[in-house]
């Protein structure tokens, strides 16, 4: 407590110093067997002292800008000191204290004056989950939402029925689908955002290798239902603290699959049916499909019970398809139905039940272990390669779009690209971004806000908090964003 | 048209709808001023809302509770009203069980209508503690709230209540444990205030010890952060007067409170109301303030009297608070009784230093006021006032010349003859004190002022110590050999009547031991001693002391044997022939080969 920025309580006359030789009268002595206790509050910048478990009272105390180190001061040698920084319950019932600090945070944060004038207040909260709707396409919700509170949206209906069903592609995997749908609708926008397009396709080959792109889908017996699955809420908004970057990376730069990998992969796929390996000399794909069919013909069925009553129409329909997946012709023929009914299907999926995709994991092959769709897959990732080249030609070189390739075509270095160090990638949840960038894009091409203002006030508050951290505010840590998301 | 409203509240016939809107406007009506509810208690109201909770409907109880509450939380109601019928109470236990608002008016009526030993009586005996536990985990905060101020009203100085509390359990949880849960920081003030105040009765009625970490870790720190400048007034005085209330008889708790939280320091706080920049600033604030200052002022004198009760160290600390022996000097001539008496219990509790009597008591001749309280002041003032005074008045304190001066005697002897027993103890006290080593002035002053007619009166005073004290007043004042020789000269007479009857009464060893230390004494003086000489009866009672089984006894009866043989005085020789005559040399003989050592030496 002497020394300058030092603060300390001595024993030996019970005074309490801070930053100078001349103590203040604070509290008893103390001394050995005794606990004794500091407190530093950020939050008002004040410090106390406690002795065997009992607040002394505030002592004198300077908010400072460096950083403060616990410190001990022994007189004789031989003595020995116990050091608790809570690994063991402290005697003073600091939790209690904290509990306090909480309560007052938050009720200060309750309590703040909006200085409401005439609804304004409401009209803006209102205003605040309205485009959040919108922007994220729950059409009919924003349109029950506009109508209780009699405000109106903005974008028209059409808009953003287009926008969800986009986003439900991407959501769904079926992202080649989604950049077709996107060039019909809104022509010119991905030639003006070549690195969206570009993120696009790269997504479009993870999802190849995942086996729910559409252009491989066609090739695989399994049934179109099973692949829209997707996990988790079915809610768009973004996952708060989370961030999606890949760390993993590994040094394989070929984009191409070496017969090595493949032949280790025959050996965890199913003996009884021919391995990618062995699929060189067999263009007869009818038999690989067969398990996975039945497999998938499980999952159907259970699924087609539960909708029995509602369309049983649709049921039946699904069945022609499988039907139809034998025959590897027809899918081309089929493509533009399905992309209507797996897009009517996947709103079902959302609305009834999420466990499907647990039934799909554990027999998850690549590109739905069909050999005419990994041929298409290589295809498409040489296509893929081109482009990087022509983009990098045009508009320099992109270290993001380099990484972003590098990272899609590791897949392909692994026999179980779900388990590898890149396998992240192939986790519905990474559709998220690539699903909000191309929202965003659309948004902005119709001059529309490219965030819903709600996530923009979310992502003020959790900066905020950042910045508060970083200059020692200390009320941030009782006033957590997440706190208030319920 | 409270009585047309009334009619129809009580009419059968009316509908429930209408009686129930009847109780409605009333419960309003009551919700006014003192005035309005004073009329409604002369329209006989309660027992008419008392009957209509016999009805099946339960909107209309619960419309007649909420205005029973509004009657009954009113300072002008008398809580009597309603103990008048004792069915009453069974059947709001029962109708506890019907909503959470029959539980939540009901709780309220309890809690402001429980006023002292009786009603808790009442309470308890038609089942308050188990009906009502249940409700302190109700989902309501209303009704938690309420219930816990049940508890702390029938706790309360109780120790029947607050024994059976600590056993009971609510969802397999002890009330103890409960309520220390209620004392969380984050729970609101009033929650942590009154659970307080539940925990400290059952510890002041020793269901819970006062180590347990439930006292000196939570309800103790609690009831420090209630005096906290943060809190609002009256919290402030409610925390403090319990405080004291929990800490006045335990040593440790008084010293942990001593040193949390600078509380002594944070205590000067509660004398700086109405504060100079209220006046000024704002009336409505001043008005406040005003409202406050004596409750304030009186609870941190009653929290210092139980902080300095027994530590030396504390009533330092006290004392040398800024301007403390001031704040007490003018508490002692405050308008307000209850800041007088206050002040008078915090100057009593320091007075139990040596140290601060003859320093800063000097300093501030707090004599003066104490002697002006002592003027017809009610009774519970003198009592405190006057055991100050015994503490004033002992040998080492300089405030005792003075006190003497200003007419002390005259009033401790009208003390003597109070009704009071607290108060004649007290009087007689001072008057030992005084005695002890006096000049020849005083005593005789004394004996004057008491008269022996008052004395005898005293000597055969029912009471133990006011019989111990009057014995120790003659011993003092038969002290110093010339003394003993002048009071013996007037008052030989009765003083040897009043010995041989307390030696001859029925009274206990310390009595005796007394008398017979007074008749050492009296055998000390020159002319004194004849009258033991020349008094067979009393001699033959030394003798039987000299060989009483308590040591005690026997010391004190050797004392005035050896003072009556004292061989350098005259006459000593006869006096211890006729001693060897009584045959009490043998005894001394026995008593010399006796195992207690002291005995021995004499």
């Amino acid at each position: 407590g002497w020394d300058k920025h030092s603060y300390g309580y001595h024993g030996d006359d019970g005074h309490s110093f801070c930053s100078s030789g001349t103590g203040q009268p604070y509290g008893p002595t103390f001394t050995t067997g005794d606990v004794i206790g500091c407190c530093v509050n950020l939050i008002n910048n004040t410090c106390f002292y406690t002795k065997n478990g009992h607040s002394l009272g505030k002592c004198l105390f300077l908010p400072s800008q460096s950083n403060l180190y616990p410190t001990v001061g022994l007189q004789t040698p031989g003595e020995i000191v116990d050091a608790n920084f809570g690994q063991q319950p402290f005697v003073f019932d600091i939790e209690d204290y904290m509990r306090e600090w909480r309560a007052k945070i938050q009720s200060t944060i309750k309590r703040f004056p909006i200085g409401d004038r005439l609804g304004e207040w409401q009209a803006m909260l209102q205003n605040m989950v309205s485009s959040y709707l919108v922007h994220h396409g729950y059409c009919s919700t924003a349109t029950a939402f506009a109508r209780v509170t009699d405000t109106t949206i903005q974008e028209e209906q059409t808009s953003i029925k287009n926008r969800q069903r986009i986003q439900k592609l991407v959501l769904a995997g079926r992202v080649g689908e989604a950049i077709e749908a996107t060039q019909q609708l809104y022509p010119g926008l991905l030639e003006h955002n070549p690195n969206l397009l570009f993120m696009l396709k790269c997504r479009q080959f993870v999802e190849m290798v995942n086996g729910t792109d559409s252009e491989v889908r066609c090739f695989s017996a399994r049934s179109p239902r099973s692949q829209d699955s997707y996990p988790g809420s079915p809610s768009l908004s973004p996952r708060h603290g989370s961030s999606n970057s890949h760390v993993h990376s590994t040094g394989a730069d070929s984009p191409t699959c070496s017969n090595g990998v493949m032949s280790t992969k025959s050996k965890q796929s199913h003996s009884k049916y021919p391995t990618l390996s062995s699929s060189s000399s067999s263009s007869s794909s009818s038999s690989p499909s067969s398990v996975n069919y039945s497999e998938s013909n499980s999952t159907d069925s259970t699924k087609s019970q539960q909708h029995s009553s509602t369309s049983n129409q649709e049921t039946s329909d699904s069945e022609m398809e499988m039907e139809a997946e034998h025959y590897p012709n027809g899918v081309l023929e089929n493509s533009s139905t399905r992309i209507m009914n797996g897009t009517y299907k996947h709103e079902e999926i959302l609305q009834t039940d999420e466990s499907s995709m647990e039934d799909s994991c554990p027999q998850r092959q690549l590109c739905g272990g069909n050999h005419a769709a990994t041929e298409r897959m290589i295809q498409f990732g040489r296509e893929l390669q081109m482009l990087s080249e022509q983009l990098c030609r045009e508009y320099g070189k992109n270290t993001v779009h380099k990484k972003m390739l590098q990272d899609a075509f590791s897949l392909l270095a692994y026999s179980d690209p779900w388990n590898c160090p890149v396998g992240q990638q192939l986790d519905p949840i990474q559709r998220e971004p690539v699903c909000a960038a191309l929202n965003s894009a659309i948004l902005e091409s119709q001059n529309l806000p490219k965030q819903p203002p709600l996530m923009l006030a979310l992502g003020q508050a959790s900066e905020c908090l950042r910045l508060m951290a970083r200059v020692g505010l200390g009320s941030c840590s009782f006033a957590r964003v997440d706190d208030y998301l319920h | 048209s409270v009585s047309r409203l009334l009619y129809l509240l009580q009419q059968e016939t009316s509908s429930t709808e209408l009686r129930t809107e009847c109780a409605v406007v009333l419960g309003s009506l009551a919700m006014g001023t003192e005035n309005n509810v004073k009329s409604l208690l002369d329209c006989h109201i309660i027992p008419a809302l008392l009957q209509g909770l016999l009805s099946p409907d339960l909107k209309f109880i619960e419309a007649c509770l909420r205005c029973l509450r509004t009657i009954f939380i009113s300072p002008v109601t008398p809580e009597d009203l309603l103990y008048t019928d004792s069915t009453v109470i069974s059947h709001l236990m029962a109708l506890l069980s019907r909503s959470r608002y029959t539980q939540e008016y009901i709780c309220q009526i309890f809690s402001h209508c429980c006023k002292g030993p009786d009603h808790q009586t009442i309470l308890f005996n038609h089942g308050a503690v188990q009906n009502i536990a249940h409700l302190l985990v109700s989902t309501s905060y209303k009704v938690r709230m309420q219930a816990l101020k049940c508890f702390s009203v029938l706790a309360f100085e109780n120790p029947q209540v607050s024994m059976t509390l600590v056993n009971v359990s609510v969802d397999g949880e002890l009330l103890p444990q409960i309520f220390v849960k209620m004392l969380q920081r984050d729970k609101p003030i009033e929650m942590q205030l009154t659970s307080a105040k539940c925990l400290t009765s059952m510890c002041r009625a020793g269901a819970i010890r006062t180590d347990d970490s439930c006292i000196v870790l939570k309800t103790l720190p609690c009831l420090v952060r209630m005096c906290s400048k943060e809190r609002l007034l009256e919290e402030r005085v409610e925390g403090a007067e319990t405080l004291a209330y929990l800490i006045e008889t335990d040593v440790e708790l008084q010293r942990i409170a001593s040193i949390t939280d600078h509380l002594i320091v944070m205590l000067a706080d509660y004398f700086k109301y109405p504060s100079s920049v209220s006046a000024i600033t704002d009336i409505k604030r001043l008005d406040h303030d005003l409202k406050h200052a004596h409750e304030l002022r009186q609870a941190a004198f009653k929290l210092y009297a139980s902080l300095g009760a027994n530590d030396e160290d504390i009533r330092k600390k006290i004392i040398e608070t800024e301007n403390m022996m001031d704040r007490i000097v003018n508490g002692l001539s405050e308008s307000s009784i209850k800041v007088r008496l206050a002040a008078v219990r915090c100057l009593h509790s320091l007075s139990r230093s040596v140290q601060q009597l003859r320093t800063s008591f000097q300093d501030h001749a707090v004599w003066k006021p104490l002697m002006k309280v002592l003027q017809n002041a009610p009774n519970e003032i003198l009592v405190v006032a006057s055991s100050t005074l015994c503490n004033l008045l002992l040998e080492f304190s300089p405030s005792k010349e003075p006190i003497l001066e200003s007419g002390a005697i005259e009033l401790l002897c009208s003390l003597t003859q109070s009704e009071n027993l607290a108060l004649r103890v007290n009087g007689i006290w001072a008057l030992m004190n005084m005695a002890f080593q006096a000049e020849q002035k005083i005593k005789s002053d004394i004996l004057r002022g008491l008269s022996t007619e008052q004395l005898f009166q005293l000597l055969s005073d029912s009471d133990v110590n006011v019989l111990m004290k009057t014995l120790g007043l003659l011993r003092n004042l038969l002290s110093t050999r010339p003394h003993i020789d002048h009071i013996m000269s007037t008052h030989g007479k009765q003083i040897m009547q009043a010995v041989t009857l307390i030696l001859e009464g029925e009274h206990n060893i310390e009595v005796k031991e007394q008398t017979l230390c007074i008749l050492a004494n009296i055998a000390d003086g020159t002319t004194a001693k004849e009258l033991i000489m020349t008094n067979d009866d009393i001699l033959q009672k030394i003798k039987y002391y000299m060989s009483h089984s308590n040591v005690k006894l026997q010391l004190a009866a050797m004392f005035c044997i050896s003072n009556l043989i004292w061989n350098e005085e005259e006459g000593s020789q006869e006096r211890q022939d006729k001693l060897r005559d009584m045959g009490i040399v043998d005894i001394l003989h026995k008593l010399s080969q006796s195992s207690d050592p002291n005995l021995c030496d004499k």
